[in-house]
C-alpha cells in the first residue's frame, strides 16, 4: 500500500508547504499546469535530499504518473520515455535485454526527469561522467506554451541549461538516453579495507582505469592517523552468466523493484546518535575479516543497498536530516579532505554514511552540473539545529576557499554567497529561467550578492 | 508475474488501473485492443505497452455513453483479435455527487457512464465468448456499490447495478466456459482521485493491478482489492439502516 508522495524532500528538512499540488496524468497537460500559477516546480519521486524539489507557497506539479515508455531498441540500447519514469522501471525493462543505465545514483527510485535536472552521478563517474552525458534528447515545455526538442546539437544552449538546471528552465516531458551493454546482471566486486585516507586514495587511483565502479565508505568517527579509515569497494559487471544452477540464477536475475521492509513509524530523534553510529561503523568495518574480499553480487545490493528499506530516511526521526556533498580539486595532496574530516570529528558530529569517491575529468554537459575533477565526499547528519549549521558553515567555507563546490540536489543549507562563489555560471542561467519556475532552494540562493 | 492471456480487450484503457493491468499482460507479449475516449492518450499507452513487450496494440476511440456504438466496438475487437482471451471493463468517472443532486441529467449521465454502458458491454462480450466457447470477463465495479452513502450514492447506484448484473451473468454462464470476475476496488491512488486527501486506506494502482490480473487469471468470482476491503465491507453491510442513514461519509 502506498500513498501519493507527501510533498517533502528525502531529508524531510526543511519543512515545506506548497500552496497547491497538481498531479499530471498526461504529458499534454504540462503547459496548462505551468500556466496555472506563477510559481511552479516539477516534483517527481521526492528523492532530492534538501529543498531543490520543494516549492514553499508555490505549486508542485507531480510528474510521477508520467511513467510511460515511448520506445526502446534492444539492438542499439536507445530508450525514450516520459519524464516521470523511474530508473527502477528502466532497469526492469532493459536488464533482461543486456542493457543497463549508463550512470546511476545510489537509489533507483528517482525519475529520469529528476536525474537530468540534477545531472546525477554514480560510482562510474571516473569513466562515464554524469547522467547528462548520456542524454541524447529531451523535450522541454515552457510556461509560455513553447516546446523545444533539445539535443547536444539542436537548441544546444537549452540542452546545457536544463541538464543540472534544477527544474528551473521549464518541465521536461520526455527524454531519450543511451544505455550501456552488460554481459550479465551480476557484478564481480572486491572490497578492500583501508586504514587511512592516503591508503584509500591510493586504491582509487590504482583502480580507476580497470574498474567501472569504485566507491569508498569511510568511518568518520575516526580521528588522527585513522582519518579516512574504511572500505574501498570496486566492481565490474561480469561478462557472461556464470551460474548454471537455475534456482540461484533466478535469484540473481531478479531485479524486480521490491522493497523488503518498510520503516513503519517515525522513530525518536535519538535513535541515530554518535554512539549508535560509531557502533554501526565499527561493525561494518569488521564484518569482513580479511583485508580484501571478492564476491559476486547482483544489481540491487551493489547499487541500491538502501532501497530495500523503504522510507529509511525516517530513521532520523521527526527532526529530519541534512546531506552534505562537496567536491574539491585533487592534485595528489589530500590535506584539505583530511582537514574536512578532522573538522567533522572535532565538531562531534557523526555521519551514518560517509562516502568518498574520485570524480574523473569527463566534462559535465550541464551549465550548473555539480561534478568537477577531484575528490567528492558525501555525508548525512541528523538535523541537530544550530551546532550542525555552524559546522556546515565552516565546511562550506573550506570548500569555497579551495575552489570546490556543494551539490545542490542534496543541499538544504548553503548560503547565497557561497552558492555564487561556487557557481559563477549561475549568472548565465538567467537567460534560460522559466518565469514561472522556482523552488525553495532557488529562493534561498539566487539573491544577487554584492561582493 | 505469469499470466497466460494473449489477446485482451480493455474498455476504458486510459484509466490508471487499466494501464497497470495492461503493463502486466504486455510483459507476456499479449495482443491488445484498447478502447477509450482520447486518441492521444490511447496512443501514449499503446507505445508504452509495445515497448514493454506487447505484440500488437490496436486503439479504438469511442464515447461509451453512446450505446449505439457498442456493437461496432465489439465487432471490431473480434475482427482484430479473432479469439479473445479476456476483456477488462474498466471505464468510469468519479461523478460530483453535489452536481448530481442538483441535476437529474447529471445523475442519468453518471448512471449511463458508470453503470448502463458497462452492462451493455458485458452483455455483448458474453455473447461473443459463449460463441467462442470460453473467455474471461473482468469488470471493475466498486465497494461504493455495496451501500448508498450520502456523499457518493449516484456512483454507488451505478456500481451496484454492475455488481448485481455481473453476479447474474456469471450464474447464467456457469457451464459455458465463460467466467465473469467482479472486481471491487476500494480507494486507489490515481489521477482520478488526485483531489481526494489520501489516508492509509489508499492503495497504489500498480498493487491493485497485480491483484486484479491474478484474480482474472484464476477466474475468481468476486475479488476485493486490496483484500482487506472484504472485511471492511462485511462490517459496513451489518450497520442497521437507521444508523447508516445518519453516518456522514
Amino acid at each position: 500500500m502506498s500513498t501519493t508522495p507527501a510533498p517533502e524532500s528525502w531529508g524531510r528538512y526543511p519543512a515545506s508547504t506548497p500552496h497547491d499540488v497538481i498531479t499530471l496524468a498526461w504529458r499534454t497537460q504540462i503547459a496548462d499546469a505551468m500556466r496555472s500559477s506563477t510559481r511552479v516546480l516539477a516534483y517527481g519521486l521526492g528523492r532530492s535530499y534538501g529543498d531543490v524539489c520543494l516549492n514553499n507557497d508555490g505549486t508542485l506539479i507531480v510528474t510521477s504518473h508520467l511513467d510511460r515508455f515511448i520506445s526502446f531498441d534492444p539492438a542499439t540500447g536507445v530508450l525514450r520515455c516520459e519524464a516521470g519514469v523511474s530508473l527502477a522501471a528502466i532497469i526492469d525493462l532493459v536488464v533482461p535485454h543486456g542493457w543497463f543505465l549508463p550512470v546511476t545514483p545510489g537509489t533507483k527510485y528517482v525519475t529520469i526527469g529528476g536525474a537530468i535536472a540534477n545531472d546525477v552521478h554514480g560510482k562510474n563517474h571516473h569513466l562515464r561522467g554524469t547522467f547528462g552525458s548520456h542524454v541524447r534528447a529531451f523535450e522541454l515545455v515552457r510556461s509560455d506554451g513553447s516546446v523545444r526538442e533539445c539535443t547536444p546539437t539542436q537548441h544546444a544552449d537549452w540542452f546545457a541549461a536544463t541538464i543540472g538546471g534544477l527544474g528551473l528552465t521549464g518541465i521536461i516531458s520526455w527524454a531519450e538516453i543511451q544505455l550501456i551493454r552488460i554481459g550479465a546482471p551480476t557484478l564481480d566486486v572486491e572490497s578492500i579495507k583501508a586504514r587511512s585516507l592516503d591508503e584509500m586514495i591510493a586504491h582509487m587511483v590504482e583502480s580507476d582505469a580497470s574498474w567501472e565502479y569504485t566507491v569508498s565508505w569511510i568511518d568518520c568517527t575516526q580521528g588522527g592517523d585513522s582519518v579516512g579509515k574504511g572500505s574501498f569497494i570496486r566492481g565490474n559487471f561480469e561478462d557472461e552468466y556464470r551460474i548454471k544452477n537455475s534456482e540461484s540464477n533466478q535469484r540473481i536475475k531478479n531485479t524486480e523493484s521490491n522493497m523488503l521492509v518498510q520503516v513503519p513509524v517515525v522513530p525518536p530523534n535519538w535513535l541515530l546518535n554518535r554512539t549508535s553510529i560509531k557502533a554501526f561503523n565499527t561493525l561494518y568495518y569488521h564484518k569482513q575479516f580479511n583485508r580484501s574480499k571478492r564476491t559476486r553480487t547482483s544489481i540491487d545490493p551493489f547499487f541500491y543497498p538502501l532501497d530495500v528499506v523503504g522510507g529509511w530516511n525516517k530513521l532520523y526521526g521527526k527532526r529530519g536530516f541534512l546531506q552534505w556533498q562537496c567536491v574539491i580539486p585533487y592534485d595528489g595532496d589530500a590535506s584539505v579532505m583530511h582537514h574536512i574530516l578532522t573538522e567533522i570529528k572535532r565538531a562531534g558530529m557523526a555521519s551514518f554514511l560517509a562516502v568518498l569517491k574520485m570524480f574523473g575529468d569527463k566534462p559535465s554537459p550541464g551549465l550548473l552540473s555539480f561534478p568537477r575533477p577531484g575528490l567528492t565526499l558525501a555525508l548525512d547528519f541528523g538535523n541537530d539545529g544550530v551546532p550542525l549549521m555552524r559546522m556546515l558553515d565552516t565546511l562550506d567555507a573550506i570548500v569555497a576557499d579551495v575552489g570546490g563546490r556543494i551539490y545542490p540536489a542534496k543541499d538544504a543549507h548553503l548560503s547565497a554567497e557561497h552558492f555564487h562563489t561556487m557557481y559563477p555560471e549561475a549568472s548565465r542561467l538567467a537567460a534560460f529561467l522559466d518565469p514561472h519556475c522556482t523552488s525553495t532552494f532557488w529562493q534561498r540562493v539566487h539573491t544577487k550578492v554584492q561582493p | 508475474m505469469k499470466t497466460s492471456y494473449q489477446s485482451i480487450v480493455i474498455i476504458g484503457a486510459t484509466s490508471a488501473i487499466a494501464q497497470e493491468c495492461a503493463r502486466l499482460w504486455a510483459k507476456n507479449g499479449a495482443r491488445f485492443v484498447l478502447v477509450g475516449r482520447n486518441e492521444d492518450h490511447l496512443r501514449a499507452i499503446a507505445q508504452d505497452l509495445t515497448t514493454r513487450g506487447a505484440q500488437h496494440v490496436a486503439v479504438s476511440v469511442a464515447d461509451l455513453r453512446a450505446r449505439d456504438a457498442h456493437q461496432a466496438i465489439v465487432d471490431a475487437s473480434v475482427a482484430t483479435l479473432q479469439f479473445i482471451d479476456a476483456v477488462l471493463i474498466a471505464h468510469g468517472t468519479l461523478p460530483d455527487q453535489k452536481a448530481c443532486e442538483e441535476s437529474v441529467d447529471a445523475t442519468m449521465d453518471a448512471l449511463l457512464t458508470n453503470g448502463i454502458s458497462a452492462i451493455s458491454l458485458m452483455h455483448r462480450y458474453a455473447t461473443v465468448m459463449v460463441g467462442q466457447e470460453g473467455g474471461e470477463i473482468g469488470v471493475i465495479s466498486s465497494v461504493a456499490g455495496e451501500r448508498g452513502r450520502s456523499s457518493n450514492y449516484t456512483y454507488g447506484a451505478a456500481k451496484a447495478a454492475v455488481t448485481t448484473y455481473a453476479s447474474g451473468l456469471r450464474a447464467r454462464l456457469v457451464d459455458t466456459g465463460v467466467q465473469v470476475t467482479t472486481i471491487l476496488p476500494g480507494f486507489v491512488d490515481t489521477p482520478m482521485t488526485a483531489h481526494v486527501p489520501k489516508g492509509f486506506l489508499f492503495a497504489s494502482a500498480a498493487s491493485v493491478a497485480k491483484r486484479i490480473v491474478k484474480a482474472m487469471e484464476a477466474r475468481r468470482d468476486v475479488v476485493y482489492v486490496p483484500g482487506f476491503w472484504k472485511w471492511i465491507m462485511r462490517i459496513v453491510r451489518l450497520v442497521p439502516e437507521g444508523v447508516f442513514k445518519r453516518l456522514k461519509f
